[in-house]
């Protein structure tokens, strides 16, 4: 049984017990234990089931490789499923839950895949599951998403209570590891004097090096890391990061740490996860190297573990995964496991090497430690259900005859060690094949390159391939003084400490344990644990033609789950090599992406939720809108109210309300959304008549005209109100979503196109509040308040005027978008609400009514005024639109004017605007089509248009409708059958689309 | 995420700061002009795998156009420089002659 | 003028960094070639300030001009003579070509106080805010978050942000939000 054992233990602190939960069972640990250490220690071996054959898994690994330790943590609002107990630090009351089982963990229905695992073979769903067509949507696909997927997603009404934030940081050289090859990367750079950050995804720094023993500079690894901590946390160019894991390596240098702050300890208050976004100039990768498993039957049975992950449990957490340990190996290193455990007073019956001989130091080691070692060896199968029970002797060279059965409850296995080259391949970096090491490493000559186009990474250490500590350490410097020489500092010479450790013998690559194996074993022989793919399923794929490494992934699913393969992808492409019968490097990897493991949403989101989740625009008069029933409309970011809603109204009756009051006293509406642009210079009239289909440059100051600007495809972008200031100043008009599209026009045409033309614009939209005074009381409302003259002569139709207003600085334009007597007064926006509170105070005689946008639609609608993002969609002309009178025939050129005389666009089959008046007063379907004779080549009924706006007008009491019709203006009192939804098809009349006051005698006043 | 330096005020900006706009120097074809002069100045565009000229804002910050040449299959930039000119200074031409022998973009080698 | 209603009204919030709206801060844009002797002379008249170089901030006793670009500053002075200067010194430049536009309504100004300032903006802006890339004197126009901003350091331990009226409320709560006392970084040495 696994158990804790007395000694040893450098991580946790065994005066600190904590408490915690597995599966609703109370259970004790340490501080400093991992969920995975913890476990182990109370002898959960078994921790979930796999996700397809639901086959009891246990822990694997130690780190941040294990695909099976998975587990849901947390409950409710902080429930994460999917989480490595390897790299979950315990803190008392943590809770955590195992997966992929029904009812329990330990009686599975699921298991019955396990027994059908020969039918569910790679492929088996794409094969299975398309025939017959209609069955996948309502039957196949139902049942498999019930019983598959990975862990429980959180309940969709929780919140995450936590907060998360993203932090900017910049650097020279950035090192991602803080093992012994990371410290004295950093050391190096940092002693130049190069700015140097140093990331380390765990709470302890060293790495391997302090379980894995030897010396360096004479001392225990361990108090070198101490050494080199105070060293760097003495400089002032250098920091270490804990609990930050190098998440990605993107384009010229941008790197994404993810900073893991309250996990261990969600009692301290402050963001539980900041996403560090990096810009460096030279990233170093000391990522170290994960250890392989061996391709043996049974190597996913609850006991077997790696060899390097059974020494850490032992030395970092006094924790034995058993009494009993078998080692198999196909290198030396995994005899430190042996040694270690024989050390602790554990038993290893036996090592079963796969070498036929070893020469090592460490195997004259284990065998004066009186541990018997099996060369030529092979563990055929283990035997076990729910925990290992035996490992079944044969020879490599061999078929899997079984020699001899060896009872254990734990196998510790090697099959080498793949350094971690994830973060130099994600920016392109390539990789080479070290045959002597069987081992992918990076390829120094072909690193990825910078905005500069030189490199800006750098392997360090075992992910650099050196795996010797003396070597690791003689990397590692080299590799810092790589980095500073590449930022500009020079370090001229560099100390690397002395690394001593046991020479090595060479291992021999095993990709097949014994290297014949039959199907049968093969079959139960685990390349990828999580997503439970044998050897047998990828040389099936082979069989079946699947050659590429990326296409067999997605075949088998190979590589696929939340690990992405860390411990599988070496091995299983080693097994499609073989298959095919080709070199391993000619195979090659599939492609490493970020993050290296997964990060968190809210990482990614950062402070983005809640009331910041995006920016809301307020106009200064948005608390008073907010306090009296504004029904809000999002228009862009910016937020206005639909309509203003009286106790009990419905949104309908207060716009109807809305417009009536408007259109017979005095109306309200908020307009300070408009886009107000100065555009000034000797050459603005110039460039405002490129800018607009209509002439502008003949405006007399003091006036205003309405505008069309085209985008140079000649379709129609944004109109509004421009007004001539003086002889060399305008201000447009934008709509409420063209302000900061329309100025940067403006800007992209002066400064890349007409760069000697002398025109200055600000986009001055926020500077001013605008309210918009409508309806045939607004003069009376303005002459009262007073300070200017407003009269039809003083300020007629179209005209714009300084002056004050009840004691406001303001500018008024006399413009209309409702046919009403209109004022559009502009005032600082400091002074916006007073002067809206004013108004109001001052209206009350002519019971004056605020409105919203939908009162503003539709008396616009009643007008016949287009409305951009309505009547216009990206694709329609001002031609189209009958707007041919604001199009100057006068000049050369505008943008969009040489478009618009495309043969397309003068095609006189182009729909055209409409009115359309209901048949039964009705309203028609936004959106709807005009049905036409016939069919087309798809069977879709033909159509002759289409409507663009639609509404119930008050002032009519009748459904109003503009619309492009095929030959429309043309087609004066046609009845049109217009497409209903599921209803019978609804009946409208062509009309002018001019409904109210055609004469104007409104505004005119 | 590209780092491209603002000719205009120097700021070494990452994309987030920038807006890309296409192709660099268009010539703008107007009324009068033939179809297929047109047609090429609005909808045709070079797509190299290799060094390409473009157009940038630098939108949140100073919000100057400029132009910059950048491969495409690395991502190199080899300079950025003025939006008002119509070809490409002379020095970054040779620049990328001597990076990328033999490159050719449009009418220039 | 008593009717004058910030953004926000001046709210305030004390975390990492003491953050308030600021009152009374005025705002003039111009536009002009900012290496025109004329453009230089008025500017120095009417605000008493020379005009900054590249990404840089000059400050007289109470106005003062930032750099936004080869052709744009912001000059500085105080809110209630903002009308009045921008309208002086679009005057004195009536026969130069430039544009010269009272913005202190369109703005949203927070002063933010305290050592950490430097933390709270980088937690929001892509910039590098080590002291030795970013120092009192210097301006910087960028994004925060999801909107565009520019800030300055008046001094080690003072920084005002800009960004526009409509979403103060935003980058208030941005910043609030990044300077929450317990969530300090501590990636500056100083």
């Amino acid at each position: 049984m696994s158990t804790r054992v007395q000694t040893q233990g450098r991580l946790i602190n065994r005066d600190r017990p904590v408490s915690f939960k597995f599966n609703g069972g109370l259970m004790k640990g340490y501080q400093g234990d991992t969920l995975a250490s913890a476990l182990l220690a109370n002898d959960q071996m078994l921790i979930g089931r796999s996700f397809k054959y639901h086959r009891p898994r246990g822990v694997v690994a130690s780190g941040s490789e294990e695909p099976n330790a998975i587990v849901g943590l947390g409950t409710g609002n902080r429930f994460e499923p999917n989480q490595r107990a390897t790299t979950t630090e315990i803190f008392h009351g943590l809770t955590a839950t195992s997966q992929n089982h029904w009812p329990s963990l330990n009686y599975d229905v699921g298991i019955v895949n396990n027994l059908l695992s020969r039918f569910l073979s790679a492929g088996f769903y794409y094969k299975m599951f398309i025939h017959p067509r209609p069955f996948w949507k309502h039957v196949y696909e139902p049942f498999i998403r019930h019983s598959a997927g990975l862990g429980k997603a959180p309940d969709a009404e929780s919140r995450d209570e936590d907060r998360y934030e993203h932090f900017y940081a910049f650097t020279d050289v950035l090192v991602i590891g803080g093992g012994v090859a990371g410290l004295q990367s950093a050391l190096t750079a940092a002693r130049s004097g190069a700015k140097v950050l140093l990331l380390e995804q765990t709470a302890h720094l060293g790495g391997r090096a302090p379980v894995d023993g030897g010396t360096i500079d004479g001392m225990e690894p361990e108090a070198w890391v101490e050494k080199a901590r105070a060293e760097l946390a003495a400089l002032p160019n250098a920091q270490i990061r804990t609990r930050t894991m190098g998440a990605g390596v993107y384009d010229h240098g941008y790197v994404l740490g993810y900073e893991r702050l309250t996990d261990h300890a969600p009692e301290v208050a402050g963001p539980r996860h900041r996403l560090w976004r990096i810009r460096t100039a030279q990233i170093i990768t000391a990522t170290g190297a994960i250890e392989r498993p061996l391709s043996f039957a049974g190597n996913d049975i609850p006991g077997v573990m790696l060899a390097s992950a059974v020494r850490d449990y032992l030395v970092n957490y006094g924790v034995s995964p058993g009494d009993r340990t078998v080692v198999v190996t196909n290198n030396d290193d995994a005899y430190r496991t042996a040694i270690a455990l024989v050390q602790a007073g554990l038993k290893v019956p036996a090592i079963l090497d796969a070498r036929p001989q070893g020469r090592g130091a460490l195997m004259s080691e284990a065998k004066s430690l009186g541990i018997r070692v099996e060369t030529g060896a092979a563990a055929v199968k283990v035997k076990g259900a729910k925990r290992v029970h035996s490992v079944c002797r044969g020879v490599q060279a061999g078929e899997g005859e079984v020699l001899e059965e060896i009872f254990c409850d734990a196998v510790a296995m090697s099959g080498g060690w793949s350094p971690v080259v994830h973060l130099w391949s994600h920016c392109g970096g390539k990789l080479t094949w070290d045959t002597e090491q069987a081992a992918f490493r990076p390829d120094p000559d072909r690193a990825p390159t910078s905005h500069d186009g030189n490199p800006f990474v750098i392997a360090s250490g075992a992910a650099d391939g050196a795996f010797h500590l003396n070597k690791v350490l003689q990397n590692a410097a080299v590799a810092g003084q790589t980095a500073a020489h590449r930022v500009g500092v020079e370090t001229g010479g560099i100390v690397v400490p002395n690394g001593t450790a046991p020479d090595e013998a060479a291992l021999a690559p095993v990709w097949m344990m014994p290297q014949g194996a039959k199907k049968k074993l093969r079959m139960k022989a685990w390349l990828d644990y999580q997503n439970d793919v044998k050897v047998s399923d990828v040389q099936l794929a082979a069989q079946e033609g699947f050659e590429s490494v990326e296409h067999t992934k997605r075949y088998t699913t190979l590589g696929m789950a939340t690990d992405q393969g860390k411990l599988s992808n070496i091995n299983g492409l080693a097994t499609l090599a073989n298959a095919l019968g080709e070199d391993i490097p000619r195979v090659g990897t599939t492609t490493f992406r970020p993050p290296y493991t997964p990060i968190s949403m809210g990482a990614i989101a950062g402070e983005a939720r809640a009331e910041i989740f995006q920016p809301i625009r307020k106009t200064p008069m948005y608390d008073w809108h907010d306090a009296h029933g504004a029904h809000w409309e999002p228009v862009g970011h910016w937020r206005r109210p639909y309509a203003f809603l009286r106790s009990g109204e419905s949104v309908h009756d207060a716009v109807n309300r809305e417009v009536q009051a408007t259109r017979k006293s005095l109306g309200l509406l908020d307009a300070s959304t408009l886009g107000k642009i100065i555009v000034k210079g000797p050459d603005a009239g110039r460039f405002l008549d490129m800018l607009y289909t209509n002439m502008m440059s003949t405006l007399k100051p003091g006036k205003c005209r309405y505008g069309l600007m085209c985008s140079e495809n000649g379709f129609l972008s944004d109109d509004g109100v421009v007004a001539r200031i003086d002889e060399d100043t305008f201000l447009c008009h934008t709509t409420t979503g063209g302000a900061d599209r329309i100025h940067a026009h403006m800007e992209e045409w002066l400064q890349t196109e007409w760069w000697d033309w002398n025109v200055w614009t600000v986009n001055a939209t926020e500077q001013f509040a605008q309210v918009a005074v409508v309806g045939p009381n607004a003069r009376k409302l303005l002459e009262k308040l007073g300070g200017m003259d407003v009269s039809k002569e003083a300020l007629g139709f179209m005209e714009w005027k300084d002056g004050t207003l009840g004691g406001f600085p303001v500018r008024a334009y006399r413009i209309s978008f409702s046919g009403e007597l209109s004022y559009e007064i502009a005032v600082p926006a400091n002074l916006g609400r007073a002067f809206w509170d004013k108004l109001l105070e001052a209206g009350k005689e002519w019971d004056i009514t605020p409105y919203g946008t939908e009162a503003l639609h539709i008396m616009r609608a009643e007008k016949g005024f287009i409305m951009i993002g309505d009547e216009t969609d990206g694709t329609v002309i001002p031609q189209d639109l009958g707007l041919d009178w604001a199009i100057s025939k006068k000049k050369e050129d505008y943008i969009g004017k040489r478009a618009q005389a495309r043969a397309h666009m003068t095609d006189p089959k182009r729909w055209k605007l409409v009115g359309l008046e209901t048949l039964d007063g009705s309203v028609l379907q936004d959106g709807a089509y005009a049905i036409a004779e016939g069919a087309n080549e798809n069977g879709q009924t033909n159509t002759q248009g289409r409507v663009t706006s639609t509404y119930h007008s008050p002032t009519l009491n009748k459904g109003i409708a503009m619309g492009l019709m095929l030959n429309g203006p043309d087609r004066m009192g046609e009845v049109i059958s217009f497409t209903n939804g599921d209803n019978p098809a609804a009946k409208a009349r062509i009309v002018n689309p001019v409904f109210f006051d055609p004469e104007g005698d409104k505004q005119n006043v | 995420m590209l780092l491209i330096t603002c000719p205009y005020c120097g700021v070494a900006a990452e994309e987030t700061e920038l807006h890309g706009g296409g192709e660099a120097h268009l010539k703008r074809f107007g009324p009068g002009s033939n179809d297929d002069d047109f047609t090429s100045y609005l909808f045709h565009r070079e797509n190299p795998k290799g060094v390409h000229f473009e157009r940038w804002r630098h939108v949140n910050g100073c919000g100057k156009w400029f132009h910059a040449a950048r491969c495409t299959n690395t991502l190199e930039v080899f300079g950025s420089y003025s939006a008002q000119t119509t070809e490409p200074p002379k020095d970054l031409l040779d620049t990328i002659r001597a990076k990328r022998p033999g490159f050719t973009w449009r009418d220039l080698a | 003028m008593s009717d004058v209603a910030l953004a926000l009204g001046g709210a305030s919030f004390e975390g990492l960094v003491k953050i308030e709206e600021l009152a009374g801060q005025g705002m003039v844009t111009l536009r002009g070639d900012l290496t025109d002797k004329a453009i230089a002379a008025g500017v120095l008249d009417v605000f008493g300030v020379t005009l900054p170089s590249t990404r840089e901030t000059v400050f007289a006793a109470n106005t003062g001009a930032l750099w936004m670009s080869p052709d744009e500053a912001l000059l500085l002075c105080a809110y209630n003579e903002a009308q009045a200067k921008a309208d002086e010194l679009a005057t004195k430049l009536a026969n130069v070509h430039a544009l010269v536009v009272n913005v202190s309504d369109a703005r949203a100004v927070f002063q933010l106080k305290g050592s950490m300032l430097r933390e709270v903006i980088a937690k929001l802006a892509p910039v590098d805010m080590s002291p030795d890339a970013f120092s009192p004197g210097m301006v910087r126009r960028t994004r925060m978050a999801q909107v565009a901003a520019a800030f300055w350091m008046d001094d080690a331990s003072t920084a005002r942000v800009v960004c526009f009226r409509s979403v103060g409320e935003y980058v208030f709560n941005l910043l609030s939000n990044a300077a929450d006392a317990n969530a300090s970084v501590r990636h500056y040495s100083t």
